[in-house]
């Protein structure tokens, strides 16, 4: 019965939950061959190439690799807070 | 008539591609089905012992692609149900005596007197898997709902799917319902949400596989346990038919049910 109340407040994720979790992103690593690493790389050089053309909120920039059956999509969301001011 | 060549892979070692091999071959054999399961892992027998077939080796699939023996020759009939046969892999040899062309031309040889030729593959992604990979129709395989085991299983799934053999079937073993309920192992749905391939079926963490295989007696002849059944049915999904999956809460018992219902389970 302890067991089953801690269970229901606890906020600790179950170890299937965990493992489940743990497994999606090294999954995704493997089929994309991108460490975490190579990840924060592919954004910095994507923020750089952006800010030429629009003023990015680097912090409000999401950028995920998702999972649509065996495929991988990358989505990025970037809101624009505003043009670069254009030196003529 | 031209037999169906189906590949049992996994990645990872010791989730039970042998056992699977066995099973799913008897179960197809029981259906009236020619069958031949294939080891096709060389210098590491082990298909013979699960059938229960060790003790009447003479040649093996190395005599028979190397020309030693005819290939009818290095087939062994299985004892306890007509038209089901057994290659067995060399103990001897490793894995570079057989070529993928070897096999694929072995299996063409074998085709038309069988409806059903099941290989079993070695471990690993190497010469011994490309061999077994090679003559395959369609290719199955083999996970346990564990991390490593699942990690291993979408690598294999890639090759598979770049060696042009199709996406495979998934086919989970060792699933035990009472940890997937207490949320301490990955469900079947975690499973195949995580590698997104179709299932083949799901056979679940049974006592009586480690002793029919003690005994050398596929426990696909044992209809009343659930492994049994469940292979009976990735057999009939093989065949076409449409069987649901089994209700793998029957496995808890009716003792462990009443007990529940008045509280006392742990």
């Amino acid at each position: 019965m302890d067991n089953f109340i801690n269970r229901i407040f606890s906020k600790e994720p179950s170890s299937a939950d965990k493992a489940k979790d743990r497994l999606r992103l090294v999954l995704i690593n493997d089929r994309t061959d991108l460490s975490a690493i190579a990840m924060e790389n592919l954004k910095d050089d994507l923020l750089e190439v952006l800010s030429r053309y629009i003023q990015i909120d680097p912090k409000s920039m999401r950028i995920d690799i998702t999972q649509e059956g065996r495929q991988q999509r990358l989505i990025a969301d970037i809101p624009i807070s505003g043009p670069v001011s254009r030196k003529y | 008539m031209s037999a169906k060549v189906i590949t049992i892979t996994s990645g990872k070692g010791g989730v039970g591609k042998t056992t699977a091999t066995a099973n799913i071959g008897a179960a197809l054999a029981t259906m009236g089905q020619r069958v031949a399961c294939i080891d096709a892992d060389i210098g590491l027998r082990n298909l013979d012992v699960v059938l229960g077939l060790e003790n009447r080796i003479v040649y093996d699939l190395v005599d028979a692609v190397e020309g030693r023996c005819r290939l009818n020759q290095a087939m062994i009939k299985d004892k306890h149900i007509p038209d089901l046969y057994l290659i067995p892999s060399a103990q001897t040899r490793d894995k570079t005596a057989v070529s993928p062309s070897d096999m694929i031309r072995l299996c063409d040889e074998l085709r038309p007197d069988l409806d059903w030729i099941i290989v079993d593959s070695p471990a690993g992604i190497e010469r011994g898997f490309k061999n077994a990979i090679a003559p395959a129709d369609e290719v199955i395989v083999v996970t346990n709902p564990e991390v490593s085991a699942v990690r291993d299983a979408d690598r294999i799934i890639g090759i598979v799917e770049a060696e042009e053999k199709g996406t495979p079937r998934l086919l989970i073993n060792r699933l035990n319902p009472e940890m997937v309920k207490q949320n301490n192992m990955l469900s079947a749905d975690d499973v195949v949400d995580l590698l997104a391939i179709h299932l083949i079926g799901i056979v679940p963490e049974d006592k009586a596989v480690l002793i029919s295989t003690n005994q050398g007696t596929p426990i696909a002849l044992d209809k009343k346990s659930l492994a049994g059944q469940a292979y009976q049915n990735i057999a009939r999904r093989l065949m076409g038919e449409e069987v649901p999956l089994l209700d793998l809460d029957k496995s808890s018992g009716f003792f462990n049910r009443i007990s529940s219902v008045f509280g006392s389970g742990d």
